[in-house]
């Protein structure tokens, strides 16, 4: 193995910089552009951008539908994780293959599939509305949409882990008498929870940011399914731009806040791990 | 950290004015979707306000009415998957007929209304950019090499179509023109077209900030509203020699306003479309209104000019779109994308 020291100064310094650079060009101008259009006719009209109330119905939709898609995300991505990570079954690596099929499929298309099973010329169509339930162009559809497409990034982040972790634990536990929920509870969550949090705070930033798959089961209607992303592209479209950039500006606040968090959450989880060896 | 706590602060001072407004929706009050297409924006969100005050001097609730805009195609594929839209007011009689095809509007939904349901009209105009440096004075001129021309997809933008038959339209109209000659200028005109945004107002926006093409195809509202939000960018409106009659149409949504019990409310609303104030909004918004005298008090922003009707030219919207923007059709073999 090479080591760092041994590398000429050109690749220990100039790597460094070259990649500094290239996120200061590519992620930060983009992120600094969007803050100073915001504010570009002051903090007086920017507000009120965000204060008006298709803007409100936006932002409570957007929080809304991330309130609901993160926990079951978390809950599905825990299960899926565990059962690839903990036991052996028929048909693992399919199981494997499928949770990351909501990143390999365009969003659009994630969203089609369920105009195509439950629009009103879908599969399901016809016996949806003949008991009143609206899904697509509804909160349900909304929520599927954002559920389907964030599903891989709890399971992600656990399964390299928990794979990594092994079986020893929870084997010991299960010698020991605990019930699989025990082992579940005492042993592998207590062994993964910054990882898990970690995980649901990426599903939380992409829930909250998702554009494609949610425009399409969207409908668009101002006020009650237009989500945050779908209310900046309806402002930049109605060359309202200040408000457009104020409201992405919110957004990508929510997405830095939660990047934040994680960021705080996986230094303590080294200070735990260190204090620990 | 201080603009999170910043963004808190306006929710709180806004949460009264949302249980304001939800409490006055309670009640009596009916809510309204139009499902419309791109460029009405204004002009709806203007007329809405309109007519909620005429229906409330009836004695009736206020109503809360919504809206949802996009390419005209697109729009209608919504309501066809299930958008609960009370009243449809599109960009071209098609799209209406693909939803009345599907039983959800009566197929003769078009004889409702006056003026084969179209309560406003508009046509097809060239804008160009500060000086007109591409010298742009007619179709024609769009089909010389060098000349990049911005428009929207006819497969999902109403507007898109407009274009297309009103350039056709014209192509037989010149000195030789035959179907063949008009489909050697369509074909010379979309290979000259960099990008097919799927609505109008993608296309405006194409043209007009990111600042691509020389020409832009545009509804003649559109380019209006162009013109007045971006006073500095020197943008002019040419008309052509020939352009075409655009008669977008409106409907009630049938077996939606039975289910929800708004047909009341959503055949007011259309039949406002027709009234003094009605018109007098669209001509406002750029619309050339119906009625003669409204028309005539605008008739500096309405300039008259020859317009070619789908009907006399093309035998109807069925047939334009079978012949030309169904798949298989003439847009399909003639469109190649740029490479």
């Amino acid at each position: 193995m090479r080591h760092a020291a041994t590398d000429s100064p050109l690749m220990r310094w100039g790597l460094p910089v070259l990649a500094l650079a290239l996120a200061a060009v590519l992620l930060l101008l983009p992120l600094a552009a969007v803050f100073t259009e915001a504010l570009r006719r002051g903090w007086e009209v920017a507000v009120a951008a965000i204060a008006e109330p298709d803007a409100l119905a936006a932002i409570r939709l957007t929080l809304l539908v991330a309130a609901i898609s993160v926990p079951v995300n978390t809950i599905g991505g825990i299960a899926a994780a565990w059962a690839v990570t903990k036991h052996d079954f028929p048909g693992k690596r399919v199981l494997v293959t499928w949770i990351e099929i909501p990143f390999s499929v365009s969003p659009v298309i994630s969203g089609l599939v369920f105009v195509l099973l439950f629009g009103a010329q879908g599969y399901f169509g016809p016996w949806l509305r003949e008991r009143d339930i609206q899904i697509i162009f509804a909160l349900p559809g909304l929520v599927l949409a954002t559920v389907f497409v964030t599903f891989p990034f709890v399971a992600r982040t656990l399964i390299p882990l928990m794979q990594e972790q092994g079986r020893d634990e929870e084997e010991a536990a299960a010698t020991l008498g605990a019930s699989g929920w025990q082992t579940f509870l005492r042993v592998t969550l207590p062994n993964v929870k910054w990882a898990l949090l970690a995980g649901v705070l990426l599903c939380n930033a992409r829930a909250m940011g998702e554009f494609g798959a949610v425009s399409v089961v969207s409908g668009h209607i101002r006020g009650q399914t237009n989500t945050m992303p779908l209310h900046v592209e309806i402002l930049y479209n109605e060359y309202m731009f200040a408000g457009a950039f104020a409201v992405s500006a919110l957004l990508a606040l929510l997405g830095l806040v939660t990047l934040a968090a994680k960021a705080v959450l996986e230094r303590l989880s080294d200070r735990r791990l260190g204090s620990k060896a | 950290m201080n603009a999170s706590i910043l963004s808190r602060r306006v929710l709180v001072a806004a949460a009264p004015a949302l249980v304001a407004t939800q409490a006055a929706g309670q009640g009596a009050a009916q809510t309204l979707l139009n499902v419309s297409y791109d460029p009405t924006r204004e002009f709806y969100r203007e007329f809405n306000a309109s007519f909620a005050a005429a229906w409330a001097t009836r004695g009736q609730a206020r109503p809360n009415i919504s809206t949802s805009h996009g390419g005209s195609g697109r729009q209608a594929r919504a309501v066809i998957d299930g958008l609960q839209a009370d009243v449809v007011t599109l960009a071209l009689a098609y799209d209406i007929d693909e939803i009345a095809e599907r039983g959800i509007i009566a197929r003769d939904w078009q004889r409702r209304l006056p003026n084969n349901s179209a309560p406003y009209t508009s046509t097809v105009v060239l804008l160009v950019r500060r000086g007109n440096p591409k010298q742009i004075r007619d179709w024609g001129d769009l089909l010389r090499t060098g000349v990049s021309v911005v428009t929207p997809n006819p497969k999902t933008s109403g507007g898109a179509r407009w274009n297309y038959l009103a350039l056709w339209a014209w192509a037989l109209r010149q000195q030789g023109g035959s179907p063949q000659a008009a489909e050697q200028a369509v074909t010379q005109l979309y290979r000259q077209v960099p990008v097919l945004d799927t609505g109008a107002r993608g296309s405006t926006t194409t043209f007009v900030q990111r600042g691509v093409g020389d020409v832009f195809l545009s509804w003649e509202n559109e380019a209006h509203l162009a013109l007045q939000e971006f006073p500095q960018s020197g943008l002019e409106i040419i008309y052509p020699s020939l352009s075409i009659l655009a008669e977008p149409p409106v409907a009630v949504v049938d077996a939606n306003v039975d289910r929800r019990g708004t047909r009341a409310l959503a055949e007011a609303y259309l039949q406002h479309l027709y009234t003094e104030d009605g018109q007098r909004l669209a001509a406002k918004h750029h619309y050339r209104p119906r009625d003669a005298a409204i028309l005539s008090a605008n008739a500096s922003r309405f300039p008259g000019m020859e317009l070619a009707t789908v009907d006399d030219v093309f035998g109807g919207w069925a047939n334009a779109q079978r012949t030309h923007f169904a798949d298989g059709g003439v847009f399909d073999r003639i469109y190649r994308p740029r490479r």
